[in-house]
């Protein structure tokens, strides 16, 4: 009998963990191909301006993410779950192909960059209607005493999306030229989704209501208005308002921290190679998803609250000294050098462009090179209206690269800790009837907003501390994160009981 | 413990007038008069979208913390 009960859950988890993980990738291809898009979409006179709009873009995608809780999460609560997460399936599915079918701004102008935007809101709305719906419906088929467990597996369909969206992006920039990657071969990671998107639909179609929700509507005990129910109601507000402060924003914040800022930072501010990059935290990622699954079981035994307040402590105690390790191990300045050559490497003479490539290698084994790109202004006399720019690439070594894949994976750490029992968590605090729209708000606000603007925010701490000359200014932007999780952790240890956390069913 | 998440309710709702004034006055209103396109994104969102958030939801927070309504047998 409890076979027969496991295999049914096995059947639900990997039909709701499969979309979902779908949707992640969506979401996040467009984040890792944030470079290559901004020079397709935006003007591309000023390469600063054109990547920060796509980030402006990522975070558009966020922001819109709360209401496409608000909107899909009533639907939920009113219609029932699976319809509407297959919904949600479909409308990101489909903005995720179109926007891989944009035609350049070079092609269209500026009706790319504003399809592009309107597509990626799509996604973000998307996005906000998808989690909740998938939580909701594999903790309503789980056993009581095992929803750490089970929802732990939707749990690492963000991790897992974001890896495979690496692995893709990695495979195609492997399979084709840098020129056909930089030509078309970016638009097929967008492509492939609606294959996979068709598939999952299938996979769901043939799945059943939640038997929780569907024996309440057959009594009569579904809401009639749920957003009212939920956010009208001072009793249930004051639930959503502590599910934020005191658990989603920190766990927000230290996701965004581990999976996001610390890719930006190993990209922007450490400047190691992309590829590199992309290849340490994907070996980091592989080896800390199963940990999911093992505090959202550990969840079951000991209690959501520690285990989340705990990954919170650690990551607020430890990120300053972990970035602070990251940045020495590939610090050029601490290195000793054997050879340099400097090259002019090319010339753009239509763009008004010359540029040297400048290799250096260190006695480790370590090796940098230094792009110097002069601009010239054509209608200007000589030596007037010229300005450089340079951008330095960093490749680490084997050892290196190794103590950055387990800083990474610390982080990871911290992650899974705080997210791997949320889904739980946010399940437990809120009754059936409006439980789609009242946890879906607090966990899109907390991860899409506060985490969601992380690098953005971060990004803005760094710059300001490097003009301010400050000697360690690349720690500067972990204050956000390290302010935000502290609140929250504060909030979680005084506020939330065990009460909180396990009165429905 | 009743009692200490009363008291807290009013850091909770200095934190949320210390967010508005950082909010609007550090990071927001600054970014709007910069004239750079990337600035302006990022101070709508900041004066718009995050200091609105945090400055109304921990507010009301505390202010239902400072109520008792987060004590024990209302819960």
């Amino acid at each position: 009998m409890r076979d027969k009960s496991t295999r049914g859950i096995w059947k639900v988890i990997s039909a709701s963990s499969m979309g979902t993980l779908i949707e992640w990738y969506d979401f996040y291809i467009f984040g890792s191909l944030a470079v290559v898009i901004s020079t397709k979409f935006f003007p591309s006179d000023n390469p600063t301006a054109a990547f920060l709009s796509t980030l402006a873009t990522f975070a558009a995608g966020f922001v819109v993410r709360p209401f496409g809780a608000l909107f899909f999460g009533r639907l939920g609560d009113l219609i029932g779950r699976k319809y509407t997460f297959m919904v949600t399936l479909l409308l990101m599915g489909g903005a995720t192909f179109l926007i891989g079918c944009v035609p350049s701004f070079e092609t269209i102008g500026y009706t790319a960059p504003i399809l592009v935007l309107l597509l990626r809101l799509l996604q973000g709305l998307a996005l906000g209607g998808e989690y909740g719906g998938a939580a909701t419906y594999v903790a309503e088929h789980a056993p009581k005493d095992q929803r750490g467990y089970w929802t732990s597996w939707i749990q690492t369909t963000a991790t897992v999306g974001l890896f495979v969206s690496l692995v893709v992006i990695l495979a195609t920039k492997t399979v084709l030229s840098p020129e056909a990657f930089d030509e078309w071969g970016w638009r097929v990671p967008f492509w492939i989704s609606i294959l996979m998107v068709l598939v999952s639909y299938q996979i769901r179609k043939k799945m059943h209501e939640s038997p929780a929700f569907s024996k309440a509507k057959a009594e009569g005990k579904t809401s009639t208005n749920p957003l009212k129910e939920s956010f009208g109601n001072k009793y249930n507000l004051k639930f959503v308002l502590l599910a934020l402060f005191g658990a989603t924003m920190g766990q927000g914040v230290v996701w965004y921290t581990g999976q996001f800022y610390a890719m930006s930072f190993l990209k922007t501010v450490m400047n190691i190679e992309s590829n590199q990059v992309d290849a340490l935290l994907g070996i980091a990622l592989l080896l800390g998803t199963p940990f999911f699954v093992v505090f959202g079981w550990l969840s079951d035994k000991i209690g959501r609250k520690t285990i989340m307040l705990t990954g919170m402590l650690l990551a607020i105690l430890l990120y300053r000294p972990i970035y602070k390790t990251m940045y020495q191990t590939v610090d050029l300045a601490s290195k000793t050098r054997t050879e340099t050559d400097g090259l002019p490497a090319g010339m753009n003479l239509e763009k008004g462009e010359v540029y040297f490539v400048s290799s250096t290698g260190y006695t480790d084994g370590t090796a940098a090179s230094v792009k110097t790109t002069y601009h010239f202004d054509e209608s200007q006399p000589l030596g007037r209206g010229e300005f450089k720019e340079s951008k330095a690439t960093v490749t680490a070594n084997e050892s290196d690269k190794w103590t950055l894949v387990f800083l990474v994976w610390i982080q990871v750490i911290f992650v899974t800790m705080v997210y791997g029992p949320i889904a739980a968590f946010l399940v437990e605090m809120f009754p059936l009837k409006i439980r789609y729209t009242s946890m879906s708000l607090p966990y899109h606000v907390g991860n899409g907003i506060f985490g969601g603007l992380l690098p953005a925010i971060s990004t803005y701490l760094v710059t300001n501390a490097k003009e301010a000359a400050d000697v360690e200014f690349y720690l500067e932007g972990l204050w956000y994160p390290i302010i935000i999780a502290s609140i929250s952790f504060t909030i979680g240890l005084i506020y939330l009981t065990k009460k909180d956390t396990t009165q429905h069913d | 413990m009743d009692a200490l998440k009363k008291i807290l309710g009013i850091v909770w709702i200095g934190l949320a007038l210390a967010a508005a004034y950082f909010g609007i006055f550090n990071f927001g209103l600054p970014k709007l008069s910069t004239g750079k396109q990337e600035d302006l994104v990022f101070g709508i969102i900041i004066l718009f979208v995050l200091t609105p958030l945090i400055v109304a939801g921990l507010a009301i927070f505390g202010w239902y913390a400072l109520k008792g309504e987060y004590d024990n047998r209302k819960l």
